[in-house]
């Protein structure tokens, strides 16, 4: 692997693989994360859920419940707030009308896992017990939970206030991109391939279950807990109890994963109103069971799309549908799917629909570039049967068309300089692609796929407070929780402006009493945006640093540079006076004008998309029907990797997941719509043994929008790997898959087929 | 709230006495590696626990003169591993506790355990089926000895009446020629549970199969013997017809269901595939040049 561009330049810490700052607490199990936090006079919390994937819910009795020793309360949806299904009141992408029904079931149990009540007692087992003395009275109702039978006509309808085209509908929203004349543009084409796709919800699958400790006292609410974002945390616990903001403090715990998975609440507002009622500060933590029944996994999807391409291999027009899995409430990630699916290209006529659908599964959550692997997937997929029918090499039908600068996206944007291109080039020029496959031997078979992607990225608010210590050494603080590297990313770039060693440099999260609103960690934003008000808050700093040295030296503050980590007279002072270092200007601070320190707060822009191409090679056992990833090569333009290390880890990760959920990852439901694998041992997520080490080559295009030229990375990974399995898998065995995942029973039964036919 | 009480009687006939006299539900407990997670999950509540690990024969694995082994029911995975003895001549039985779990789990989950936990899908059942162990009893009426194909009564249940323990595996001596080996479908690599487990055991003579044992897991409430299978292995040279004779015989002998790990057409399938592959290396371990 090359080095990146940033690792060749002069900088001293920006593209150095430093120290990771929580490495040595987390492998030694020292981090402290949501469920490690207790307090004296804890209780435990624990949630009764309904068994059923649809019911309506004529009465709740919790008498004996909260009669059972040891129980001090019990709650039910009517404790927490109602925000009625006429009016919208939106949080970020969260609709409160959605969230309130969501952490508990109100008029119906819309999944199996569905919060139905919860009580807190002195301790886990009692809460339990409890639980299983609280009666329900169940209307039991029909069901649907596949996103294709949610769609017809006579489905179980879960809502009756959502209609489509004016009649009661499980579609309850739908996105549309437009651009040119689709119909134009297929007349055009000399090739047109269409075809349809379906992929099964996966889960997030992060390693630590949700879990939050939350003490009221005094009216006033401290909430610890695992989240993607603790302003989050706290703006959704306030709307569900009614306590105002400032009442509630909430403080991030050490994150174990979250994938986009924790930028809602479950447990929170559960929590927060046990403790109000009983006075204690109570606990409350999913079992990984829980966890997969009721924390949302990504949709399934049905899709279609339909491609038309000129004998040059032109593609000129492109059209697709995408019709996601919501789960009980509405919120698929449409967007994603339907604004990702041909972003990548340089396409005149585009007709691109998604559909949101409800069904009785747990609601769906933010994972990892939502919606646009399912997009990419369908469209990749259909670009390789369009290269084969061209006789056309894969990356070259994809370098034809790439978007480049100036090319308009049907999703909106013009796109600027961006570096695509520069990633199919390096995979058309890695020994990857260019080193033959292994020859088919022992029975096995190999093949080679590839496939593009793209994600938005984002940029939004973010807070940061750099603080210079009497020491000399520096503390920053962001509004972030570190799930990608944001801490050491962080601590590379204020370092590099103050030309100080970074281990000087401590960078923490502020929790929301003591740093300024930042949004969630997710959409690829938080290196992209910490840097941005890390930089200028640091700038302001060096910008004082100069005034203090000039104070001392008695010249104007202008006559005054800052370089390698000390003050130095410049122009006509230029020697005349010693230089003065950070420590030598902190520690003389208070004679000087007092604390130094600068806070910044903005919502930054100009975030840009990120691209990557991957290349794939399988190995199939044809008589077990077993396809294994053999060698994998991500080729990403990330703008610039302020820390390789934490780059290339987003690439593997995300290769890593969308691997699993091309070949083995399923929710799989009972007859009983109950999910049938709600653990590691049969939701099959890839171990480590099952991949091979997965390259990652980073390509560095900066984003002329960034002061370090930093485009997001954590997503883009995850969008590519679903059509370069598929692809690989296809060149192997010559037979095509348009379901996932390509488990071993199905891959099985399609080459007993073929070879019957 | 029920109360566990925990006993580690150093004797077996201690042992015994205790677990034949609990009242309520009791458990043995060698590693615990099954025991431990039903717990938790609330699948079992058993009021008394019998830790086995403290009695020595339980725990030790030992070489007759005649060339037999007698492996305690408590020896764990790594333990077996380890035995250099054990593993060349067995190597089909050692790789099979060996692929249970993790290598964590290893330290401690035994064979004894996947036997009596009795789940169609235990990796060294088939392999010991195959290797024609016998088992070792002791209950309040004495010791006894039974094939351990004997010991699985359906899924979670085992013939064993009320207070015996499985005590240890034996392992008849090896005649000259002798190779095993055991393979078993999982979609990854590690950390699953077996779709279709497959042990073979058999004998060559100048390349002639003079003796055979098929076991299959996880196609049938319990661990198969496959006699049919074992039939068009012996008088062969391993020929391909005798393999797909043998393969088409454990295809016959499934009755497995269709589940979330696999369906009953795949499972069928893999069940003869997979003896292909096992008798082939069990052959080349038993010294076919």
């Amino acid at each position: 692997m090359n080095a990146p561009v940033s690792e060749r330049s002069d900088n001293k810490w920006i593209g150095q693989r430093t120290v990771r700052p929580d490495g040595a607490e987390k492998v030694t199990g020292r981090a402290a994360y949501a469920a490690d936090t207790t307090m004296p006079g804890m209780i435990w919390g624990k949630v009764l859920r309904s068994p059923h994937p649809h019911a309506r819910i004529r009465s709740i009795d919790t008498s004996k419940a909260e009669k059972l020793p040891g129980v001090k309360a019990v709650m039910t949806a009517k404790d927490i707030v109602d925000f009625p299904l006429d009016k919208s009141v939106m949080l970020g992408i969260q609709d409160m009308r959605w969230m309130c029904r969501n952490v508990m079931a109100r008029e119906k149990a819309l999944f199996a896992g569905h919060p139905v009540a919860a009580v807190a007692a002195m301790s886990e087992k009692i809460a339990d017990e409890a639980c299983k003395l609280i009666e329900v009275d169940y209307e039991v109702l029909p069901w649907v939970i596949d996103v294709e039978e949610a769609m017809k006509p006579d489905a179980p309808i879960l809502h009756d206030f959502i209609k489509f085209e004016g009649k009661p509908s499980n579609i309850a929203g739908k996105i549309e991109h437009k651009l040119g004349d689709v119909e134009k543009g297929f007349a055009e084409a000399d090739v047109v391939i269409e075809r349809s796709f379906r992929t099964k919800p996966v889960h997030q699958g992060y390693i630590e279950p949700h879990a939050c400790l939350v003490s009221v006292s005094d009216g006033k609410a401290t909430v610890w807990s695992s989240s993607q974002g603790q302003f989050m945390v706290r703006a959704m616990s306030a709307y569900l109890t009614g306590l105002p903001q400032n009442d509630i403090r909430a403080i991030p715990a050490e994150i174990g994963g979250g994938f986009g998975g924790k930028t809602i609440i479950y447990l929170e507002p559960l929590a927060l109103i046990l403790s109000r009622k009983t006075g204690r500060p109570v606990k409350m933590a999913m079992t990984r069971e829980e966890v997969f029944r009721a924390s949302g996994p990504t949709s399934g999807s049905y899709s279609k799309v339909k491609i038309g391409a000129k004998k040059d291999g032109t593609i000129v027009a492109a059209q697709g549908t995408f019709c996601l899995q919501a789960g009980a409430l509405p919120g698929s990630p449409i967007r994603g799917a339907a604004g990702c699916a041909f972003a990548p290209y340089n396409i005149a006529n585009v007709h691109s629909v998604g559909f949101d659908v409800v069904s009785n599964r747990s609601k769906v959550a933010a994972y990892r570039a939502p919606g646009a692997p399912l997009g990419c997937y369908a469209t990749e997929c259909v670009l390789d049967e369009v290269a084969e029918a061209l006789k056309m090499d894969p990356l070259k039908l994809r370098l034809k068309n790439a978007a480049r600068e100036g090319t308009k996206a049907a999703h909106g944007p013009v796109f600027p300089r961006i570096g695509f291109v520069e990633t199919i080039e390096g995979a058309v020029n890695h020994d990857h692609y260019k080193t033959p496959l292994p020859k088919a031997t022992n029975g096995r078979l190999y093949g080679r796929g590839i496939a593009s992607g793209f994600w938005f990225n984002a940029g939004g608010e973010s807070s940061a407070q750099v603080n210079i210590n009497e020491d000399g050494t520096v503390v920053v603080i962001t509004g972030h929780p570190d799930i990608g590297g944001s801490r050491a990313s962080t601590a590379n770039i204020v370092a590099e402006l103050l030309g100080i060693d970074y281990r000087k440099v401590s960078v923490l999260i502020g929790d929301t009493s003591v740093i300024g609103f930042s949004n969630l960690t997710g959409g690829s934003r938080v290196t992209y945006a910490s840097a941005m008000v890390a930089t200028q808050s640091t700038e302001q700093v060096i910008t004082t640093l100069k005034e203090r040295a000039a104070k001392i030296w008695k010249i104007d503050p202008d006559a005054v540079v800052w370089e390698n980590g000390e003050a130095r007279p410049a122009g006509d002072n230029a020697g005349k006076f010693e230089p003065l270092t950070l420590a030598q200007l902190a520690a003389q601070a208070t004679a000087t004008g007092g604390p130094i320190g600068a806070g910044k707060q903005l919502n930054t822009t100009g975030a840009e998309g990120g691209f990557a191409t991957h290349v794939c090679d399988v190995e199939v056992d044809p008589e077990l029907g077993i396809a294994r990833v053999i060698r994998y090569t991500s080729l990403q333009d990330v703008g610039r990797a302020i820390h390789p290390g934490y780059v290339e880890g987003q690439m593997q990760g995300g290769a890593s997941q969308g691997i699993g959920w091309a070949l083995s990852e399923e929710y799989i439901y009972d007859k009983n719509g109950k999910l049938d694998n709600a653990g590691f041992l049969d939701y099959r997520m890839p171990v480590t043994s099952d991949l091979p080490m997965l390259d990652a080559v980073i390509i560095e295009v900066p984003n002329p929008k960034h002061p370090q030229g930093v485009r997001g990375v954590g997503e883009v990974p995850i969008v590519p790997p679903l059509a370069a399995v598929s692809n690989a898998v296809y060149n192997a065995l010559g037979t095509r898959f348009y379901s996932l995942p390509m488990s071993p029973p199905k891959v099985l039964e399609a080459l007993q087929a073929k070879s019957k036919a | 709230m029920t109360e566990v009480q925990y006993v580690a009687p150093g004797t077996l006939d201690e042992a015994v006495r205790v677990f034949a006299s609990a009242s309520g539900a009791a458990r043995i407990l060698a590693g615990g590696t099954d025991l431990l997670v039903q717990m938790r999950s609330g699948a079992v509540r058993p009021g008394l626990i019998v830790d086995i690990k403290k009695i020595a024969e339980m725990t030790a694995i030992e070489q007759g003169a005649d060339g037999s082994f007698r492996i305690g029911a408590a020896v764990s995975g790594a333990a077996l591993r380890e035995h250099a003895k054990l593993k060349a001549i067995w190597p089909g039985v050692v790789e099979a506790a060996n692929l249970i779990g993790s290598t964590q789990i290893q330290g401690r989950a035994s064979a004894g355990g996947n036997l009596c936990n009795a789940s169609p899908a235990g990796d060294s059942v088939p392999a010991m089926v195959a290797a024609a162990a016998t088992v070792t009893v002791q209950g309040p009426n004495g010791r006894r000895q039974l094939a351990v194909e004997k010991v699985p009564a359906g899924p979670g249940r085992t013939t064993l009446a009320k207070g015996e323990i499985v005590v240890s595996f034996t392992l008849p001596p090896r005649p000259k020629g002798s190779g095993d080996a055991y393979l078993r479908m999982i979609p990854r690599t590690e950390m699953d549970i077996a779709v279709v487990g497959c042990g073979v055991s058999l004998t060559l003579d100048k390349g002639t199969c003079t003796a055979a044992r098929v076991g299959l897991g996880a196609v049938a409430p319990t661990v198969l013997l496959v006699e049919d299978a074992a039939k068009a292995l012996i008088g062969s040279k391993l020929d391909a017809a005798a393999l797909d004779k043998a393969a088409n015989a454990c295809r016959a002998a499934c009755r497995p269901i269709d589940d979330k790990r696999g369906t009953i057409a795949y499972r069928t399938q893999i069940a003869g595939v997979l003896l292909k592959r096992a008798a082939t290396i069990a052959a080349e371990r038993a010294g076919r040049s």
